[in-house]
């Protein structure tokens, strides 16, 4: 109790401080105000909240992180090692972050169409009061609108201490044909680092648009990685959003995704997380306008005592949506994977089409998988589908792939890339399938101890 | 090449072999005929290395090693291989990804350089003639929805490209029609040479009639009853199993 009043009273203090330090406009000051309430009176969840059941957040609450707020942090790193934090290369436009913070020496805006921006949130708040030529009114309106902090304490954290991140605006029409790099690196090595980005991407009507973001960290020092995406597909665009999470041994992750889609777009989400000791990510989508289509992919691997949790939300909130969702996890050694996936047809949705997949691959006898679907169904011509499989490696494949002249370790191998083939092949960002083709044949990522 | 002596094994809880002896040189042909659950494929996966089939007494010597020190993936790259009664659709594991990682395996082990697969599809190309191959079946997954002829055509292809010194064809002919048997006839026809051996396992002789046995053996109740040259089939083919079974077992 001692600790948690102590941690308690730590990010109230540094709430305090944080507030003194970081001037934002008039709207937001008061969100972050009542996001710090909020995050006092919800407190970290605990397994007593549905949505937390199977996922213990002690490793985050009994840890006295040190919220980011120096804007020096960062700026010092002339050269991020791609290589050692296990990062694709994209060769696009780039924003990268670290410790939360825009680091404009390693970012590169080159090859953005005419008209679509990308830029970090602080930079866009610090014009706020000049003018608003740049439009920050309209960013500033945008934040906190889908990422709601009432009933959820990580997002609540992350408004209170909002700051800095990324803001990618793509006008209507506009194609951006390479994909939009956002790459947060996390570097804790002496103190336990909160860094808490924020992303917001604005694809206008009929716009196309593919961003990843890339989450890493290096350090033995446990550090939380509580990130918040706000996506807003307007009609007929097309969003294609990877999360590619590779955060350190030691580490913990929150993210939360959400995202709003009108009429008739198209969005599609692949979380891949390789690394990190604790990781939950959250992806919400509501399906608000006729004719959208959402495709939530995700692929997870796991060993050590690593834990990952994916909890999904689809919001069939209009008539003639279509969502598919397939995610699987390949878990050794004492790992735990969590899959919630929550489906809501309202009632004006009729004719939706949803469809849910969750599988899991067992390496080890002690991994452990829980699968929970959850489908509230309010109207009445719909298809929804979901299953769900927890299996071991085939004997039997095995055996003949061995008679093939293939080692044990080659055979198992292989069985295990063709476990996530058809995941891989809908990653259409050739970097990150090449890194993933090369991951799963070649041996399973150590993770944290 | 290939010596079986006094061999006990059981699937299971099962004792299903129970005391083979079996020689097979380089160059010959041996059909191994038999009732259903006589041990045929028992045989066939004890000496392919199968999981679940535990040797309890006798030896099987491969080109003079004893061949049950062998893991499964040591016995292919010696030059044992197994044609599956049923092969295993394995989704997501391309076919031609399979053969050219298979092929490098038995190659590295010969101490031939590894190819590339500009190199692995000129020399497959023969091969696919042969065998009558599509293009498309290098590209699906391995034995994924393939009907049953193209699955026994596709292990017959693997050995056609393997090249083994011991080719065991495991109910070849089970389920296949007359011209899908004959093409896999000629496959294997094709690999017959004094260097090679095959262990043909079959339940019926029509097989025989394309690919010509030097000797017939007989398994019932685990153990080789009767042993003879190509018109023991025939004569199997006309009066059936039971004559032998009640017949002392000969050795």
């Amino acid at each position: 109790m001692t600790q948690v009043a102590t941690i308690a009273d730590s990010y109230a203090e540094q709430f305090g401080r944080f507030k003194q330090q970081t001037a934002l406009p008039g709207a937001l000051a008061s969100l972050r105000d009542e996001a710090f309430s909020c995050f006092e009176r919800l407190g970290f969840p605990t397994t007593r909240l549905e949505d937390w059941r199977f996922t213990n957040v002690a490793p985050i609450a009994e840890t006295a992180f040190v919220a980011q707020v120096a804007q020096s942090e960062g700026t010092d790193h002339t050269r991020l090692d791609f290589d050692a934090l296990h990062l694709p290369r994209l060769g696009g436009p780039e924003l990268v972050f670290v410790n939360g913070t825009f680091a404009p020496a390693l970012s590169t805006t080159d090859g953005l169409p005419a008209g679509a921006r990308a830029r970090s949130l602080a930079t866009v708040l610090a014009k706020h009061d000049v003018d608003d030529e740049d439009g920050a009114e309209a960013v500033a309106s945008r934040l906190g609108q889908l990422a709601r902090i009432e009933s959820r304490a990580f997002t609540a954290l992350n408004t209170a201490f909002l700051r800095d991140g990324a803001v990618i605006e793509v006008p209507p029409g506009v194609v951006v044909e390479t994909p939009i790099h956002l790459l947060f690196v996390t570097r804790s090595h002496t103190a336990s680092v909160l860094s808490q980005p924020r992303v917001l991407l604005v694809a206008g009507e009929n716009s196309q648009v593919r961003v990843v973001e890339s989450h890493a960290g290096d350090g033995e020092t446990p550090y939380l990685s509580n990130t918040v995406t706000e996506i807003v597909a307007g009609d007929h665009a097309g969003v294609d959003h990877y999360t590619l999470v590779r955060e350190a041994d030691a580490a913990c992750r929150v993210g939360s995704l959400h995202a709003s889609l009108g009429r008739a777009s198209n969005f599609s989400s692949h979380t891949i997380s390789l690394g990190g000791a604790f990781v939950r990510n959250e992806a919400s989508v509501v399906l608000g306008g006729e004719g959208a289509a959402c495709t939530l992919n995700g692929l997870y691997l796991a060993n050590g005592r690593q834990l990952v949790d994916n909890q999904t939300t689809i919001d069939h909130a209009q008539p003639h949506c279509d969502s598919h969702e397939l995610y699987k996890g390949i878990l050794d050694g004492r790992s735990r994977g969590v899959f919630n996936g929550k489906i809501i047809v309202r009632l004006d949705a009729q004719k939706t089409d949803a469809k849910q997949s969750n599988k899991a691959l067992l390496l080890s006898e002690d991994a452990q998988v829980t699968s929970k679907p959850q489908l509230e169904i309010f109207a009445d011509d719909v298809k929804c589908t979901h299953g769900a499989t927890v299996g071991q490696l085939d004997e039997d494949s095995l055996f003949y792939l061995r008679s093939r002249a293939l080692s044990h370790e080659q055979a198992r191998q292989l069985l295990i890339h063709a476990f996530a083939a058809d995941l891989l092949g809908h990653i259409k960002v050739e970097a990150i399938r090449r890194q993933l083709d090369a991951l799963l044949l070649e041996r399973l990522p150590v993770g944290g101890a | 090449m290939l010596e079986v002596r006094d061999l006990h094994a059981k699937a299971g809880d099962r004792q299903i072999l129970n005391g083979i002896d079996l020689t097979v040189n380089a160059g010959e042909i041996h059909a191994i005929m038999g009732p259903n659950g006589s041990g045929k494929s028992t045989l066939a996966g004890v000496l392919a290395g199968r999981n679940g089939i535990e040797v309890t007494a006798g030896s099987a010597t491969f080109q003079g090693n004893d061949l049950f020190a062998l893991e499964p993936e040591e016995r292919a790259r010696a030059g044992v291989f197994l044609a599956f009664q049923y092969p295993v659709e394995i989704p997501g594991v391309n076919n031609a990804y399979l053969l050219k990682a298979a092929l490098n395996e038995v190659r590295k082990y010969r101490g031939e350089p590894e190819l590339d697969a500009m190199d692995f599809m000129t020399l497959i190309r023969e091969q696919m003639k042969l065998l009558e191959m599509d293009d498309s079946l290098l590209t699906r997954p391995v034995n994924a929805g393939f009907s049953g002829g193209e699955k026994k055509r596709n292990e017959i292809f693997q050995l056609a490209v393997l090249e083994p010194s011991l080719a065991i064809l495991d109910e070849t002919d089970s389920g296949l029609d007359i011209d899908a048997l004959k093409i896999v006839a000629g496959g294997v026809n094709a690999m017959r040479s004094p260097d090679r051996a095959m262990v043909l396992v079959t339940h019926y002789q029509r097989l025989l009639n394309y690919i010509v046995p030097d000797f017939v053996h007989v398994l019932s109740g685990g153990r080789i009853v009767k042993s003879g040259g190509k018109e023991l089939a025939l004569e199997l083919e006309d009066r059936g199993y039971g004559w032998i079974e009640t017949e002392p077992a000969a050795v």
